[in-house]
């Protein structure tokens, strides 16, 4: 790379040439407009973080019905909520990994069933409270509680007891977790004075920024934290939540200079607003998938010769082109890819028409079979229905359509009816997304999905340490799910965002979107 | 008493009547609607247990009649209840959505109804002849158009391109009046190019169909100018008709904006009813739906007294 190129870069990033004339030189150079903004924010980020200044954010999904609750946060603008004005024990790094929070130091027994987490010291709550190993419990303790409404509530019932000991957190289990430490890191179990067991939706923690203004829905404004423990978190002086659940609002405001970024830019104009000149979108890979989703119980699904006939009908390549629009990667039918720690790929399911005819003579299943979506069971749902209807087709399978309305899709259709199109977020480990969805006994297993041997593998690889043995049983509970299971996955999205030059410091992440939505604490407005 | 007191009567203890029998339809509507309230709060993330612990606390298992007399009876005393998913009280989230919506209203308002009449008159002034051809063609076509496409057109030219207005709606209270009127120029035109057509037209039609009357012509013969006639003969006598469209026009700028409010962001009543519906809060679901029937039915008592108040026929009955 030239260094013209390079010296221009870090004019740009000094605000002594503006980004549109830099992109123009870099152009002139030879130089593809991908690879000249990823220069220019990578000059940008060396020039490090400025304080101060306000971020305005524009997000999607968030709604006047939302509660201050930490427990009952449901989507991202409660989540972003959570993650500004509290903080868990740990967090989740960019590597997969976790770094340590209100937790200094976490370790646990030989055989992974007690675990410690030491408190930092020092921390103190917005009202000048400080932060003991005793709220950390009775916080646990809410949760985990029998009358607990909270999105956690799954994710701690291994836990047999807890205790507090001086600046310690205990968690005895049942059985096993290696990963336990990657629940704590969960949006929901955000530390409050006594666990917010007095007033639950009162939003005092010990989080980077202190929440000034609130209107559920609509805005949030926050203070920086002066108090807070990590100099290093936290850039701007004050941020503003504005929740815009319109796409095309959403993205207006950006182009207009309203918000500094966005959440979720629909694929479809994800490349148009790319080439806007002053903002950058970031597609960036999720564990996060699309699916459809077969009662593997039901008739006629709990046919395997039906079930793989329609695995093998669907054209994956073809989704990630037509409903990502390129914005994500070709799935396998199972709910794990790349962005796991542990994942081990295997052969690549392909569309296969033949295949798919013979499985399906084989299943012996006569006439259609009905296919249920909404529009908000992913975004292009209804397309991605009509795609694989097209695909099955080809291969004499006759599938129909039937579209059911957004509202009430998730507590009439999606868990209730055998064959339905869905989504699934991402989870940190495999072992979260297996336990959450595909376990025998799990709550949410829409796929009904009973298999033994799966359960006996899942349970194992939880207290087994050696990593290399684990890698193999996660490979393994990956083809039983693939060659067994109830679920097409076609594709794995990727989160896209748009943020404005007018902000830098955008980074890797693991989780959600918006840098796992940290990106306005972790960005910075340029000076 | 007063023939015209009696009718006004009247229709205060009809449109009472009618608010009872809307509330008890809102009621019965809510409760048949697909969907259980614990499972949408929780959405995906729901189990059994925290399902069956929010239902208790909830008292989603108490019979419908009771929960409707209890509700009936909270109302009438000023109490519209608490949000069942976020547990805010209602009166004052609604107080606030309520005044946003007024406000952007009242902004339309003052400016389409005195330019819809203005235009009508000189439609009518210029009869079949280029300006009321031009009128008539621009305030169908934009009446034509779907209001979101004309709030992303004007969000394109006038903030995007031109930067002049802020494509996103948003007022607080620590706004000034101006600001705030900047911040709601969008939406405001967007509604007005909207209602502008209909009432226009009637306004038109309505001078018209006066002008065919004789008294007319008697003021054409004593000379007078063509749009004093229009403006002092017909227009009164056609006010009926359009102080019935140009109520109607308001309703819907108060009712019917969910659109516009989700295009421009804007916090209003529509938009927080459709939050609440599609999380089966029944009580705000509930508390929206009668408002805005309570608006709707004022609204129309007003065309209705205004009507009754300027035909002197009505006002002094032989």
């Amino acid at each position: 790379m030239s260094d013209e190129l390079k010296y221009l870069a870090r004019m740009a990033a000094a605000g002594r040439l503006n980004r549109r004339a830099f992109m123009g030189r870099a152009g002139a150079l030879g130089v593809s407009a991908g690879l000249a903004g990823t220069m220019l924010s990578s000059a940008v980020y060396a020039q490090g973080a400025v304080k101060g200044g306000t971020i305005r954010v524009g997000i999607q999904g968030g709604s006047s019905t939302d509660s201050l609750d930490p427990a009952l946060a449901t989507n991202a603008t409660a989540a972003m909520l959570n993650k500004l004005w509290g903080e868990c024990l740990v967090e989740l790094n960019a590597d997969g990994g976790l770094d340590l929070r209100v937790a200094e130091e976490y370790s646990s027994s030989p055989n992974a069933q007690t675990w410690t987490f030491r408190i930092r010291d020092g921390i103190t709550f917005h009202n000048g409270q400080p932060l003991t190993a005793e709220d950390v419990l009775a916080t646990m303790e809410r949760h985990a509680g029998e009358d607990s409404q909270s999105g956690a509530l799954g994710l701690l019932q291994g836990i047999d007891s807890m205790r507090a000991e001086g600046r310690d957190f205990i968690i005895e289990l049942g059985s096993p977790n290696a990963d336990l430490p990657y629940l704590m890191s969960d949006y929901h179990l955000t530390i409050q004075p006594n666990g917010g067991k007095d007033d639950p939706a009162n939003p005092i923690g010990s989080g980077p920024y202190v929440l000034k203004e609130h209107e559920a829905g609509v805005r949030t404004v926050f203070e920086k934290n002066a108090d807070f423990w990590d100099a290093d978190l936290g850039n701007a002086e004050t941020i503003e939540l504005l929740v815009i659940n319109d796409d095309t609002a959403r993205v207006a405001a950006l182009q207009s200079g309203q918000v500094h970024m966005a959440n979720r830019v629909p694929p479809r104009v994800a490349s148009l607003v790319g080439r806007a000149p002053n903002l950058t979108v970031h597609s960036e890979p999720s564990a996060g998938h699309y699916v459809f989703i077969m009662h593997a119980n039901t008739a006629p699904f709990d046919n395997k010769d039906l079930r793989l006939a329609l695995k093998y009908a669907i054209n994956r390549e073809e989704m990630v082109e037509k409903i990502l629009f390129g914005n994500g990667s070709v799935g396998n039918d199972t709910p794990i890819n790349a962005a796991y720690p542990l994942f081990e790929a295997m052969e690549q399911r392909t569309y296969d028409p033949e295949k798919a005819a013979f499985h399906f003579r084989e299943s012996g299943h006569e006439g259609s079979i009905l296919l249920r979506t909404s529009d908000n069971s992913f975004p292009g749902a209804p397309d991605a229905s009509q795609l694989f209807q097209q695909s099955a087709a080809a291969a004499g399978i006759t599938l129909d359509i039937r579209r059911e309305p957004n509202d009430g899709y998730w507590s009439e259709v999606w868990n209730n009816q055998p064959f339905c199109t869905s989504y699934w977020g991402g989870r940190p480990t495999q072992d979260m997304m297996y336990s959450t969805a595909y376990l025998s006994t799990a709550d949410w297993n829409d796929t009904r999905f009973f298999n033994e041997q799966f359960d006996q593998l899942l349970v194992a690889a939880r207290g087994e340490l050696n990593q290399d043995t684990r890698r193999q049983m996660y490979a393994d509970m990956g083809t039983i799910v693939s060659e067994e299971g109830g679920l097409i996955c076609p594709m794995f999205n990727n989160y896209i965002d748009a943020t404005s030059d007018e902000v830098a410091g955008w980074g890797p992440s693991k989780g959600f979107d918006l840098m796992n939505y940290m990106a306005p604490m972790k960005m910075w407005v340029v000076g | 008493m007063n023939p015209a007191l009696k009718l006004i009567a009247q229709r205060l203890a009809l449109g009472a009547l009618l608010l009872l029998a809307v509330s008890a339809l809102i009621f019965a509507g809510t409760q048949i609607l697909p969907g259980d309230v614990a499972q949408s709060i929780l959405g995906q993330s729901a189990t059994p247990e925290s399902l069956a612990n929010l239902r208790e606390e909830l008292g989603l298992n108490e019979p419908a009649l009771t929960r409707y007399f209890d509700w009936l009876g909270g109302i009438l005393v000023g109490d519209l209840g608490t949000a069942l998913t976020s547990g805010a009280d209602i009166s004052e989230a609604v107080g606030k959505r309520l005044s946003a919506t007024l406000f952007l209203a009242s902004v339309a308002a003052v400016i389409s109804i005195p330019l819809a009449i203005l235009l009508g008159l000189v439609a009518v002034r210029y009869k079949d002849r280029w300006p009321d051809k031009l009128i008539s063609a621009s305030t169908l076509a934009s009446i034509s158009l779907p209001e979101f496409f004309i709030g992303y057109l004007l969000i394109v030219f006038f903030a995007v391109n031109l930067g002049w207005f802020p494509s996103l709606a948003r007022i607080n209270d620590g706004m000034s009046f101006f600001a705030k009127l900047e911040a709601v120029f969008l939406p405001a035109l967007t509604l007005t190019l909207v209602v502008l057509a209909h009432m226009m037209r009637m306004t038109r039609a309505a001078i018209l169909n006066v002008m065919q009357s004789a008294y007319i012509e008697t003021a054409e013969l004593k000379g007078l100018g063509s749009f004093k006639i229009i403006a002092r003969h017909a227009f009164p006598n056609a006010i009926a008709p359009i102080i019935n469209v140009v109520m109607l026009n308001m309703a819907y700028l108060v009712v019917g904006v969910v659109v516009v409010e989700v295009i421009f962001n804007y916090p209003g009543m529509g938009q927080y009813l459709v939050d609440h519906v599609s999380k089966r809060d029944v009580p705000v679901v509930q508390a929206c739906g009668l408002i805005f029937a309570a608006i709707y039915i004022g609204l129309n008592l007003v065309a209705d007294v205004v009507s009754i108040l300027t035909n002197p026929r009505l006002r002094h009955p032989k």
